[in-house]
């Protein structure tokens, strides 16, 4: 991946007068709506954008105002269920992980997402106080992304030992590097590949 | 004078990750005082393969045997839950004669799942027999599963767009005949158990989890519907044409293991119910939606879920517009239910654990991915 982008930015440099192809975006829709006139009148500008893709809805907030959101939402507006957290990595971005929460009400028959951008070593506040389910999830992003979440009652690994070095969803994590000390120590064996 | 391990009212006890009740490779440290349950943790991980790490090393296509080893006990389910999720992010849709053979062998799968899960869970509380009479009627779905695909348990069923196979030679006739062979063998099994006073001892009032806990922990799928709440994503949200079939959800109200138990076995009737209108109607038609060889999303991400026979199983796909996911989220039920065991079995008896745990209806595969 690393190598990838570095021979692109040369080739822009050296071609800079042929039409830099534009990196290709998520083509969007705004999405409009009561909840979200409504969410606009609380939150005002800790929520960037509402937008829909293929008729799903999402909206980007600021990573402070997650948790609000949240509290608000399942209070008020009935997303009673938090169906999944989970983190998207781009490396080369400053703000590099995506941090997705999934929410659903019973209520309302609807699903949504809440999306917000933080970079490498933000620790963003932990919705375990507002949803139970969101202990493991947390823990499994923190495993595989290394995001740490503040505030959480049991920030440890889920999935990998508790040793291991590295966090293997990153994108800089190559998919047949391990942890060779922690192999040869506890393995007993040279590579596990 | 010397205190000694007597003396000491807290015993921590080691359940697995090695033991025939936890089907599978969990462990679960658990805090007694006396016989008494007063804490658990799960330790998980020991079935960890990075499959979402190895779906953004693999195209599309490459990816979809990948999710049959996740629940492995529900294979077909775990595949129409990608494909679809794929095709979302394609923005195409399987062909209608596609949809309704997925629709029948996944309820199919559901069965097959739900048959595992009552003979091992009846074997743990001490009931031999099911285990026999489960597994016969499960090898007639292996069996339509291996004439159809050719594999029995990672069968790899379905593609993106549709099917690659067509319907052998005397499906439609052969899943009828299952299904009124099997219904009344769901009748077998109940006589067997619903009303058998040590089933009923072990079952009843063991590993209660209420309605809000459900939802406060993201619980789904049967062990939600025993809680009460009538909520399944067939109905909710439907895929694959499942508006089109009658059929009802049924619910518990207690939300204890013997609810999940009723509500499992009234699911499979629901699932017969379900084949048996799908087979009566299966369109003429292309089994393939027109896609190109090579599958390249637009850039952009969906979530899509289906009602997998443990709960709602979910896909994040993010496409980046090349050949190959940038990243592939399993959102699985077993891992997420997982988590109200502590919550299940805090103030119960150490025998329970064995009962709840197989209530809950977990695969480890999927747990850990």
């Amino acid at each position: 991946m690393a190598e990838e982008s570095t021979g692109g930015e040369k080739q822009k440099a050296v071609s800079s007068q042929a039409a830099p192809k534009p990196a290709p975006t998520m083509t969007t829709k705004p999405w409009e709506s009561e909840l979200t006139r409504r969410l606009q009148e609380r939150f005002g500008d800790q929520i960037v954008e509402f937008a829909t893709y293929l008729d799903q809805e999402f909206l980007v907030a600021k990573p402070e105002g997650i948790i609000p959101i949240l509290e608000f939402l399942k209070a008020e507006e009935e997303f009673d269920y938090l169906v999944d957290i989970t983190a998207v990595d781009y490396p080369t971005r400053t703000e590099r992980f995506d941090l997705v929460y999934i929410l659903y009400s019973f209520a309302r028959n609807q699903r949504i997402r809440i999306k917000t951008r933080i970079s490498d070593g933000y620790k963003p506040a932990t919705a375990v106080g507002v949803h139970a389910t969101a202990n493991w999830l947390e823990r499994e992003v923190f495993d595989m992304f290394g995001v740490e979440f503040a505030g959480h009652p049991d920030m440890r690994r889920i999935l990998m030992p508790e040793e291991w070095q590295g966090h293997p969803l990153r994108k800089d994590y190559p998919i047949v590097k391990q942890d060779e000390g922690w192999v040869r120590e506890n393995l007993g064996i040279e590579s596990g590949q | 004078m010397e205190s000694t391990f007597l003396d000491s009212t807290e015993l921590v006890l080691n359940m697995g990750p090695q033991h025939p009740s936890t089907h599978g490779v969990l462990r679960v440290i658990l805090k007694l005082d006396g016989e008494k349950v007063i804490g658990t943790e799960c330790v998980i991980g020991y079935l960890h393969r990075g499959v979402e790490k190895i779906s953004e090393n693999r195209t599309y296509q490459m990816f979809t045997p990948y999710v049959d080893r996740l629940d492995y006990v529900a294979a077909v389910s775990n595949g129409l839950g990608y494909c679809l999720a794929v095709e979302k992010l394609l923005n195409v849709e399987a062909p209608p004669r596609a949809q309704t053979v997925r629709v029948i062998l996944t309820e199919l799968n559901r069965i097959a799942s739900h048959l595992v899960w009552l003979g091992t869970h009846a074997l743990d509380v001490g009931a031999i027999t099911p285990l026999f009479y489960t597994f016969r009627e499960r090898e007639l779905i292996m069996n339509i599963f291996e004439k159809y695909c050719g594999a029995r348990l990672t069968t790899h069923a379905f593609r993106i767009g549709g099917l690659q196979y067509e319907l052998y030679d005397g499906f439609e006739e052969e899943v009828k005949q299952f299904c009124d062979v099997f219904l009344p063998k769901v009748d077998e099994y109940e006589q067997l158990l619903t009303e058998n006073r040590i089933w009923v001892a072990r079952l009843k009032n063991v590993g209660i989890l209420s309605a809000e806990d459900c939802k406060a922990y993201g619980v789904t799928g049967p062990v939600l519907r025993a809680s009460g709440v009538k909520w399944d994503l067939r109905k909710a949200k439907p895929y694959s044409g499942y508006e089109q079939y009658e059929f009802d959800i049924p619910t518990g109200e207690n939300g204890d293991s013997y609810d999940r138990y009723m509500v499992r076995m009234a699911e499979m009737r629901q699932s017969v119910r379900i084949i048996r209108q799908a087979v009566a109607r299966i369109p003429e038609g292309p089994i393939m939606a027109k896609l190109p060889k090579v599958i390249k999303p637009p850039v952009g991400e969906v979530y899509v879920s289906i009602e997998a026979p443990k709960g709602e199983l979910g896909y994040f796909v993010v496409s980046d517009g090349s050949t190959q996911p940038y990243r592939v989220r399993v959102r699985p039920p077993s891992f997420v239910n997982l988590q109200a065991l502590d919550k299940m079995a805090r103030g119960g008896l150490v025998a329970d654990m064995v009962v709840i745990i197989g209530t809950l209806d977990i695969v480890l595969g999927e747990v850990d991915r």
